[in-house]
């Protein structure tokens, strides 16, 4: 055992010596190994960012939350069944609660619509265009997955009497009011005047393709009396008592959701109802067939650099077969010889795995500095990962050769010149 | 000590079987000098790699301290390599990016001593040579003779029953070659058993007993005069 110890170090010692004896020829192969590691991890704190970004913006949708929509979420083949859909009112909304009040356990708790559109935002000289203005009723509090930076939401009251009171996104508030609380302050949303009584914290954007720091949520009333025109079309957002049953609550939903729309036996929904699961069911493939083309790919460019390594190992065996015939004629074993010549090669992945991470690390920095909306993980699990990969690597490219090596005759290889 | 008979060894080159040895018989006791002589081809080389456990006989008896070694596996020849000989060689074969010190330490690292225990016995060794001031120095820093005086440190530090040295003046001008001769005898002195392997009769005229092969057989064995 301690002699095992003393060959292994004694392995490394030389390894290292190797390398520094010929530099060009070292920094060249683990130049293979740097890019392939580079490649490899870049595309594993990619990976993880997207993923990252999806739990985001999944969560943002809350997961405790149904919404019945005109149309399902994802893609549709026989899209003209859902054109002629009627769309769906705000005011099913109260509908849809007087039924769950009536109805004795219901797994769903409330309901409130959210009607929406873009419009621009102004105070004094700064203007923001193409806000999402969402209208809604003061039950939407309770399924807000957004939380306050200061402020609040309005309540039932102040939506009721359609207040001309409005909540900004992170953004839009920042845009605006730079330096002042936006607070108490009037903005004039499509040119009508709404105070401001509550701003959004940061949330970012839904897997990149909008962000929901952009937006302004007023009393749903306040929105009919401005927007009429698109007033009608309404989603329905429903909070479901336990999240652990949501099944049922869906199933109970879509009963509920039929009387509203009284809807008889026998005739298809004329409404979807959608949920964050139906996303990730949707997103997951993807995800995976990204993140499985991604490490091919890349793992190609580890290929080329194992192939670097075994060839390099190879050419070291070759020109120290006279060395390897003394070190076995002073009793190196076979198990010596190998491990030797692994070591080499290993030594070599590491520290290729070594430049190939602190490279990576630079460009997440990098990236994180110049466009902070790309959601880059580097993560300490990620060391582990490549230097394990590079262990591996080492090993796998180094195998062939060096047994090989620990295989030779001694006579020969005291005779090779 | 070592007990050869009937040492027979075959190479096969393509479709040709040569026959480097037909059937040798040897004893050499502890605390001998021996010269192995013959001519190129006449199967001396074939015979050290045999007595030095770098190779196995195609057929025969060999006997090393009473263990049979024509039967071993590679590992375990290494191990008898390690622990009972000591090989010095015309090209002295030192690892051309260790210290002196560091050469002479490689067959205790496998031998499984402690750093400590090395370096102490590697100290040793070199001083036993007369290098005691040349430790530090690479084999590119030292003379042939220096050299060889380092790989002959390296033979002994694991204190080995045999030393088996193969033309151990053959890169050496004579008058290096002498002292390295020298160095021989006084090992010889301190009690070591020695086999050289050279074709120099003024070299072989050092040992105490001279063995000469020809044609793959023992020709004569008989004490130098």
């Amino acid at each position: 055992m301690k002699r095992i110890i003393y060959e292994i170090n004694e392995s490394f010692r030389i390894a290292f010596a190797q390398i520094r004896a010929n530099k060009m020829r070292s920094v060249l192969t683990a130049l293979g190994v740097i890019i392939g590691i580079v490649a490899v991890t870049l595309m594993g704190t990619a990976i993880s960012g997207i993923d990252r970004g999806f739990q985001n913006s999944l969560a943002m949708l809350g997961d405790d939350v149904l919404y019945v929509q005109k149309w399902p979420w994802g893609p549709v083949e026989d899209w003209w069944n859902y054109q002629n859909r009627p769309i769906i009112r705000p005011e099913s909304a109260e509908r849809l609660n007087q039924i769950i009040e009536d109805t004795p356990g219901s797994l769903l708790e409330i309901a409130a619509p959210v009607v929406a559109r873009g419009a621009s935002v102004k105070a004094g000289e700064n203007q923001v265009n193409g806000v999402a203005v969402f209208g809604t009723t003061g039950n939407y509090a309770r399924m807000m997955s957004a939380e306050f930076k200061e402020g609040r939401l309005f309540n039932e009251a102040e939506a009721a009497s359609g207040r001309q009171v409005c909540v900004l996104g992170f953004d839009v508030a920042e845009a605006l009011f730079a330096t002042t609380s936006p607070i108490d302050q009037m903005v004039l949303i499509r040119g009508q005047p709404f105070m401001v009584i509550g701003v959004l914290a940061k949330q970012g954007s839904f897997l990149g393709l909008f962000s929901f720091d952009s937006q302004a949520i007023m009393p749903l009333n306040a929105y009919r009396k401005y927007f009429g025109v698109h007033a009608n079309s309404a989603q329905l957002r429903v909070k479901v008592r336990d999240k652990n049953r949501m099944d049922e609550a869906k199933e109970e939903l879509i009963g509920a959701m039929r009387r509203v729309r009284g809807q008889l036996p026998g005739e298809r929904d004329s409404f979807s109802i959608n949920q964050q699961q139906a996303f990730r069911e949707q997103l997951d493939p993807i995800k995976q067939g990204i993140a499985l083309a991604g490490l091919f790919i890349t793992g190609l460019s580890l290929f080329v650099g194992a192939i670097g390594i075994m060839n390099i190992t190879f050419v070291s065996v070759k020109e120290r077969t006279k060395e390897i015939g003394t070190r076995k004629a002073l009793g190196a074993r076979r198990r010596t010889i190998l491990l030797q010549f692994l070591i080499e090669a290993v030594s070599i992945c590491l520290i290729g795995g070594a430049v190939g991470l602190s490279l990576t690390f630079g460009l997440c920095l990098l990236l994180q500095a110049t466009m902070p909306s790309l959601p880059v993980v580097f993560s300490f699990s990620l060391v582990i990962v490549s230097m394990v990969v590079a262990v591996v690597t080492g090993v796998v490219s180094g195998f062939a050769p060096a047994w090989g090596a620990s295989r030779l005759d001694p006579v020969d290889a005291l005779r090779y010149e | 000590m070592i007990e050869i008979e009937g040492v027979t060894k075959l190479y096969k080159m393509g479709s040709e079987t040569i026959h480097a040895l037909l059937g040798v018989a040897l004893k050499i006791h502890r605390n001998e000098y021996l010269a192995i002589m013959g001519p190129s081809g006449s199967g001396k080389s074939t015979l050290m790699n045999m007595l030095g456990c770098l190779d196995t006989p195609t057929a025969g008896r060999y006997e090393f301290n009473g263990k049979h070694v024509a039967a071993m596996s590679d590992d375990e020849l290494a191990e008898i390599r390690n622990r009972e000989i000591g090989f010095v060689f015309q090209t002295f074969n030192l690892l051309p990016r260790s210290t002196a010190l560091s050469n002479v330490e490689l067959p205790l690292i496998y031998a499984g001593f402690s750093a400590q225990d090395r370096r102490a016995r590697a100290i040793e060794a070199l001083e036993n040579v007369g290098l005691g001031n040349r430790m530090t120095h690479k084999p590119n820093e030292l003379s042939g003779g220096q050299r060889q005086r380092v790989a002959i440190a390296r033979a002994l530090v694991n204190r080995p029953s045999i030393i088996l040295a193969d033309e151990p003046t053959g890169n050496l001008d004579s008058r290096t070659g002498v002292e390295i001769m020298e160095l021989f005898e006084q090992l010889y002195d301190q009690g070591n058993t020695i086999i050289v392997v050279t074709h120099e009769e003024d070299i072989a005229r050092h040992a105490r007993r001279i063995v000469r092969l020809r044609d793959g057989l023992i020709e004569s064995d008989r004490p130098a005069d």
